[in-house]
């Protein structure tokens, strides 16, 4: 369970928000929205472990979460922005190379079934440099399934995805909060995942 | 449900896996911009080509000049080489999951580090006794050159690597890692040409190189560590 | 952390510091510049004209002490980034920032003044010898830290990063000055150092060390000061510093 206590983040010298609280347990998603600078990414950095906050207390399991903590890094799966993929790889390259950096091994098999959930079977040989926003976006999200985290935090994951992607994510997402997982989403419109419950948390 | 059927399988996070991972992965990189490479490596023949053009061909000049002149060519190569170490992983995000990655830091730091080290430094002890010639170095002396590069080098790109992880997404990123890490290349260049001249004066350079094997040992224990918490201000 | 045990750590934070530094910064600077000057006058008036080098060693009364003073803040800029990286306080990493500047500017005296005396004494301004070029290898250290900070726009973060900066530094500075020290014998042959002063008469001596006393005391005075201005410029935002602002104006 996370758990967020009084928390407050800046940005340089502007202070991005402050007394935040919430509770994230399992089987639930927490979506984050508000505006643009509103300190989406950065709160979702603080429980990611990358980034410390000014003030307050965030703990998982009861334990506080330092920056690069190693029980957060075995414990969230962080998507950021970026998809993470390197140009020069195929998009079944980057998979494989992004599951094993987390500890997790998948056989082509394993890679093949990922990434034709994501209809992205006929560009698995591809390199990355020559695949749409979209597909990135996809081949990064193929790893929800391949490696297992009790913590999704994912930063506006809908971004360039379509409507078949969008439903995808909704799918995997249900699937991991109805097998008792959690998740916090940074995204500009809330979504309803296919289980588990939901909540939304305004950023001003 | 409780989260223990969701925590991961007991993942690896030994240290020589993560090292595996990092030099696995950053040479597959390299071998598929292979002309990227090329380029530095043909910088280093270019900057050794215009000594001689900027003092005259006499051999006896070159040939004084010649262990300083090679060692200072293969630093400044070495320093071009530097920022593609972290920059593409830092721009495309691949910086931030490493370092989210369950392996330490430090040993996925030490495997780009190896692998960006036998892409662009390498080469250039493998280039270095053609280049000898340019400058009439004799048999022996090129041997020790070639030595004191191969020892050398590996320390350039360890000490530079904490200077390109604490530069990262500076806007005047590849002078200021240029004047942050030339200071630290002095003993290196010193004891590396040292060792050349030692040959050439009829003295064993078992000293010179001695010391270029202790300061590779000590950068190969410090320089991930201090790099690792660069790479982690760097995206905090 | 009870206020009875340790005091340090109530004024660990810039809010505190900020006044208390403001009180001392004159007990510190008035002291400096007496003993300045009573150096100064020992060194130039009273010691007595060397055999030698005539009157122009007299330089060294500068020299040494602003060598001796850039090595030490150097240390000290270690000693406050190790600080700023092991607990988050805030303010060692200002004091890291505040002591850069007079460290690199002692730096350059020592080199000015070490030209100046080499003309006179070896009749060049620039002689490669050891301590000259390990001193302009510092400098070149002190710019890079100066030239890191400025480049990285987050506070925070150009603490830290020039926190590592700096302890790297620091353990390459011996190895740089003992490979710098190696060539210079290899090259040169067994050569006197430019700072061999002439045999120390005790005036010599005490002209010297009263001169570096009163350089080490400047240098505090002088960070302090800074440290304010520093504190001022990044807590700007929260309440203290805005009523500071406030009232000063």
């Amino acid at each position: 369970m996370l758990v967020a206590q009084d928390l407050a983040a800046q940005r340089g010298d502007a202070l991005l928000f402050q007394g935040l609280d919430f509770a994230l347990r399992p089987g639930t998603a927490l979506f984050v929205t508000g505006p643009n600078g509103s300190g989406k990414t950065t709160l979702l950095r603080i429980v990611a472990a990358l980034t410390h906050a000014l003030r307050g207390k965030l703990t998982w399991d009861g334990s506080e979460i330092e920056p690069f903590a190693p029980a957060m890094r075995s414990a969230a799966l962080f998507i950021g922005h970026a998809p993470a993929l390197k140009e020069e790889l195929s998009a079944e390259e980057n998979l494989a190379s992004l599951v094993s950096l987390h500890g997790a091994s998948a056989d082509s098999a394993a890679l093949a079934d990922a990434l034709a959930a994501w209809s992205l079977t006929r560009q698995r040989s591809l390199p990355a440099r020559v695949l749409s926003q979209g597909q990135r976006r996809r081949i990064g999200l193929a790893r929800l399934r391949l490696l297992s985290r009790p913590l999704w935090v994912l930063d506006e994951p809908l971004t360039a995805l379509d409507a078949a992607g969008i439903d995808t994510l909704r799918g995997t997402l249900g699937e991991h909060l109805a097998r008792g997982g959690m998740a916090l989403i940074a995204t500009h419109h809330a979504f309803e995942a296919t289980a588990g419950t939901s909540h939304s948390l305004r950023l001003q | 449900m409780n989260e223990a059927t969701l925590q991961a399988p007991l993942a690896d996070d030994s240290a020589w896996s993560g090292v595996a991972w990092a030099l696995a992965r950053d040479t597959k990189l390299a071998l598929r911009s292979k002309a990227e490479l090329g380029v530095q490596l043909l910088f280093y023949v270019v900057v050794v080509t215009l000594f001689p053009l900027g003092v005259g061909p006499e051999p006896g000049t070159l040939r004084t000049l010649g262990p300083g002149v090679l060692w200072v060519a293969a630093l400044l190569a070495s320093l071009l080489a530097l920022p593609r170490l972290f920059a593409a992983d830092f721009a495309d995000g691949t910086l931030e999951q490493i370092a989210l990655a369950p392996y330490p830091l430090p040993a996925l730091v030490a495997g780009k580090i190896l692998a960006h080290w036998l892409a662009t430094g390498a080469p250039l002890v493998v280039l270095s006794p053609l280049l000898a010639m340019q400058f009439g170095l004799d048999g022996e002396e090129t041997t020790i050159l070639a030595v004191s590069l191969l020892m050398g080098t590996p320390t350039l790109s360890l000490l530079g690597a904490i200077a390109a992880a604490l530069t990262l997404g500076v806007r005047t990123g590849g002078a200021l890692l240029a004047l942050l890490v030339l200071p630290l290349y002095v003993p290196i260049l010193i004891f590396g040409a040292g060792a050349v001249e030692a040959t050439r004066a009829g003295l064993a350079p078992g000293g010179e190189l001695s010391i270029l094997a202790a300061a590779l040992l000590a950068a190969l224990v410090g320089a991930p560590l201090a790099c690792a918490t660069a790479v982690r201000i760097a995206l905090d | 952390m009870s206020t009875g045990s340790i005091p340090w750590f109530k004024y660990a934070s810039p809010a505190s510091f900020f006044p208390l530094a403001g009180k001392l910064a004159p007990w510190f600077a008035v002291p400096a510049a007496l003993l300045a000057a009573a150096g100064l006058y020992l060194g130039l008036v009273v010691a007595p004209t060397d055999a030698q080098q005539g009157d122009a060693y007299r330089i060294i009364f500068l020299h040494v002490p602003a060598a001796w003073m850039s090595m030490f803040i150097y240390v000290v800029m270690a000693f406050w980034s190790a600080i700023a990286l092991s607990f988050k306080a805030r303010l060692s990493g200002m004091m890291a920032q505040a002591l850069a500047p007079t460290g690199a500017l002692f730096t350059f005296i020592a080199l000015w003044t070490g030209s100046l005396w080499g003309r006179p004494a070896w009749g060049t301004y620039w002689a490669w010898d050891a301590r000259m070029t390990s001193e302009l290898i510092l400098l070149f250290l002190y710019f890079g830290y100066l030239a890191l900070r400025g480049a990285i726009a987050d506070a925070r973060r150009a603490d830290r990063a020039g926190a590592v900066l700096v302890l790297v530094g620091v353990v390459n500075i011996p190895i740089i000055y003992f490979s710098v020290k190696w060539w210079n014998t290899l090259h040169q042959g067994a050569t006197v150092s430019l700072t061999a002063a002439p045999k120390m008469a005790a005036i010599m001596l005490s002209a010297m060390l009263i001169m570096t006393i009163a350089a080490w005391l400047y240098a505090i005075a002088i960070t302090l000061v800074r440290v304010r201005a520093i504190i001022l410029e990044r807590e700007g935002k929260s309440g203290w510093a805005g009523e500071l602002a406030g009232a000063v104006q």
